[in-house]
């Protein structure tokens, strides 16, 4: 089991889901593939997707659906 | 009721306009930030400021408690919505009132009748102002539909009455495709939102936006004359002037007094902006939206005519009765503004936040420079990319464009790119520069010049021999902002 960490590509705030009224992207536990996205970041009024950029499975999520992060800011951990 | 303290309930430039003509009024002023903006130019000018919350807009400024708390601890009597935000949320403005503040803008009355676009068209035909030809509401045959375009004409568009984002909506040309074009629209529309009603509308192909300043104070309106925004991307405004390149003294005049009197027929009060689409083959006009509140591009008027229109917006709010009569409102010159985002022209516009390491404000005669910016200030991700607004006047369009190019030449903001290349390169377009441009123009400019945002533009010939040989040494982003500094994006 090796632990890596996804971190926010931007600065801005996080979402885990693509609109309020749906589920989120993923739960912890969920298995993940290279190009699943995980989340989207809002950046002056833009929205970009996250993606996992690794295969594997979400361990946690480190922040909560709209919080603001930082550019760098690991947002969850995966086993991979 | 005279306004002693002002809250200014948002951020960014027209915090900072705001502060500076309360001040000038000697009025105090409240600043109110997020967490995102402790450090912001706003901050820094205003009297006081208050905390209310986190960064996400959500929880700071579009919070109403939290705003109407900071309004009661600092002792404010009035609160300023700017644009954005909650400026034409009529709730936020019955609250305000109704906690004994005076609002700067309409009533909330108005705001919600503005904010409807039924009621607002049907306000418009009531005054006597254009609106756009079509359906008044659903339509649920295609023959009741062909009897509607009959009267309008062609092009038209036919739009799913319960789609949204241009989803469902076909264009017809002629009558022989609209009948073609009708059934597989009602059928998609029925399939798609499970709801066949459609609506039509004519299509107003190569129109351009000219909106028209209103100043009211609840009884008696007056019109400031109009501003152009034709060049537009993703419907955003990038450069607005006034007076229009493109109207007539005749039709000037029957488009400012068209929305004078809409203006009238909801007694509007303080400053607004009525939009319309206008097609300069026809002569015709069109009502489009009314905005209750002031807006980005208000500078443009302010400079040929020499109003203050956010002093005079907070005076109305403050009781005081117009100033100025219609006589006295005369155009001198032309101005045009352009908008500096936090974008960068060469990377597809995409959203550049970051810290400003080095900034030039530009100067001289005519040269106006509203902004939240200072060197060293980072600029947050998580509000709109708007950094500030180049405004020229000059004696007449030809000569505000050349001033324009000198003062863009000036402008130097390090750190971060900037649509600053973007403006360059329209200053020195032969169509920009006739005046030649709709709504639908710039997005396909955009297209065929995406090679000539994507390199630095070329450094004005103000700049000399020496100055060009001396950066050719170094790094050659003296001038502007370097296309590799973009902050991690």
């Amino acid at each position: 089991m090796t632990i890596q960490q996804i971190f926010s590509p931007l600065p801005g705030i996080f979402y885990r889901k693509p609109a309020p009224d749906q589920p989120v992207y993923k739960s912890d536990g969920d298995a993940i593939t290279l190009d699943d996205t995980i989340g989207l970041i809002e950046v002056m009024k833009s929205f970009n997707e996250v993606k996992a950029g690794a295969a594997g499975k979400i361990v946690r999520f480190l922040v909560e659906n709209e919080d603001a992060v930082m550019a760098g800011q690991p947002i969850a951990e995966i086993d991979v | 009721m005279t306004i002693h303290k002002l809250l200014i309930a948002n951020r960014g430039e027209i915090a900072v306009r705001i502060i500076r003509a309360a001040r000038e009024l000697g009025i105090a002023t409240v600043q109110v930030y997020s967490k995102a903006d402790k450090d912001s130019l706003a901050v820094r000018l205003a009297d006081e400021c208050v905390d209310i919350g986190p960064p996400q807009a959500s929880k700071s400024y579009l919070n109403r408690a939290a705003l109407l708390a900071a309004a009661k601890t600092s002792g404010a009597d009035a609160i300023h919505p700017g644009y954005g935000f909650l400026a034409e949320n009529a709730e936020f403005a019955a609250a305000v009132e109704a906690a004994g503040l005076i609002f700067v803008g309409p009533t909330a009355q108005s705001i919600r009748l503005m904010g409807d676009k039924v009621a607002a068209r049907e306000a418009a035909g009531s005054a006597g102002v254009p609106t756009v030809p079509g359906s008044r509401g659903r339509l649920e045959s295609a023959d009741a539909a062909f009897a509607l375009v009959k009267t309008t004409g062609f092009p038209v568009m036919i739009k799913a009455a319960a789609g949204g984002g241009g989803r469902g909506i076909r264009i017809a040309r002629s009558a022989e495709e609209f009948h073609h074009l009708m059934p597989q629209a009602q059928a998609e529309a029925l399939a798609a939102f499970g709801d066949g009603g459609l609506y039509v509308e004519k299509l107003i192909e190569g129109a351009r936006h000219i909106e028209v300043q209103v100043l009211g104070d609840g009884h008696d309106v007056i019109h400031c004359f109009e501003r152009e925004c034709s060049l537009q991307r993703r419907r955003q405004k990038v450069w607005e002037e006034a007076p229009s390149p493109s109207l007539t003294p005749t039709i000037r005049e029957k488009l400012c007094s068209s929305a004078v009197a809409l203006a009238k027929v909801v007694q509007y009060r303080g400053a607004g902006t009525i939009e319309y689409l206008y097609d300069d083959r026809s002569h015709e006009f069109y009502f489009l939206e009314m905005n209750t509140r002031i807006q980005v591009e208000h500078p443009v008027t302010e400079m040929v005519t020499g109003i203050d229109l956010v002093r005079e917006m907070i005076r109305i709010a403050g009781g005081e009765p117009l100033r100025i009569r219609q006589d006295q409102v005369r155009i001198t010159g032309h101005s045009i503004e352009v908008r500096i985002n936090a974008e960068d022209a060469a990377k597809g516009f995409a959203p550049n936040p970051g810290t400003v390491t080095a900034l030039s404000v530009p100067g001289g005669n005519g040269v106006r420079f509203d902004s939240m910016l200072y060197a060293g200030y980072t600029v947050p991700p998580f509000y709109d990319s708007l950094l500030g607004k180049l405004i020229v006047h000059d004696e007449d369009r030809a000569s505000a464009i050349r001033r324009l190019d000198r003062a863009l030449g000036e402008l130097v903001v390090e750190g971060l790119a900037t649509t600053k290349p973007l403006h360059q390169a329209l200053v020195r377009d032969p169509d920009v520069q006739a005046g030649r441009f709709h709504t639908a123009w710039l997005e396909p400019w955009l297209a065929s010049h995406a090679e000539s945002l994507a390199a630095p533009a070329s450094a004005p010939n103000l700049a000399g021999t020496v100055k060009a040989a001396a950066t050719a040494q170094t790094a050659p982003t003296t001038r502007q902002s370097a296309p590799t500094a973009t902050g991690g994006l």
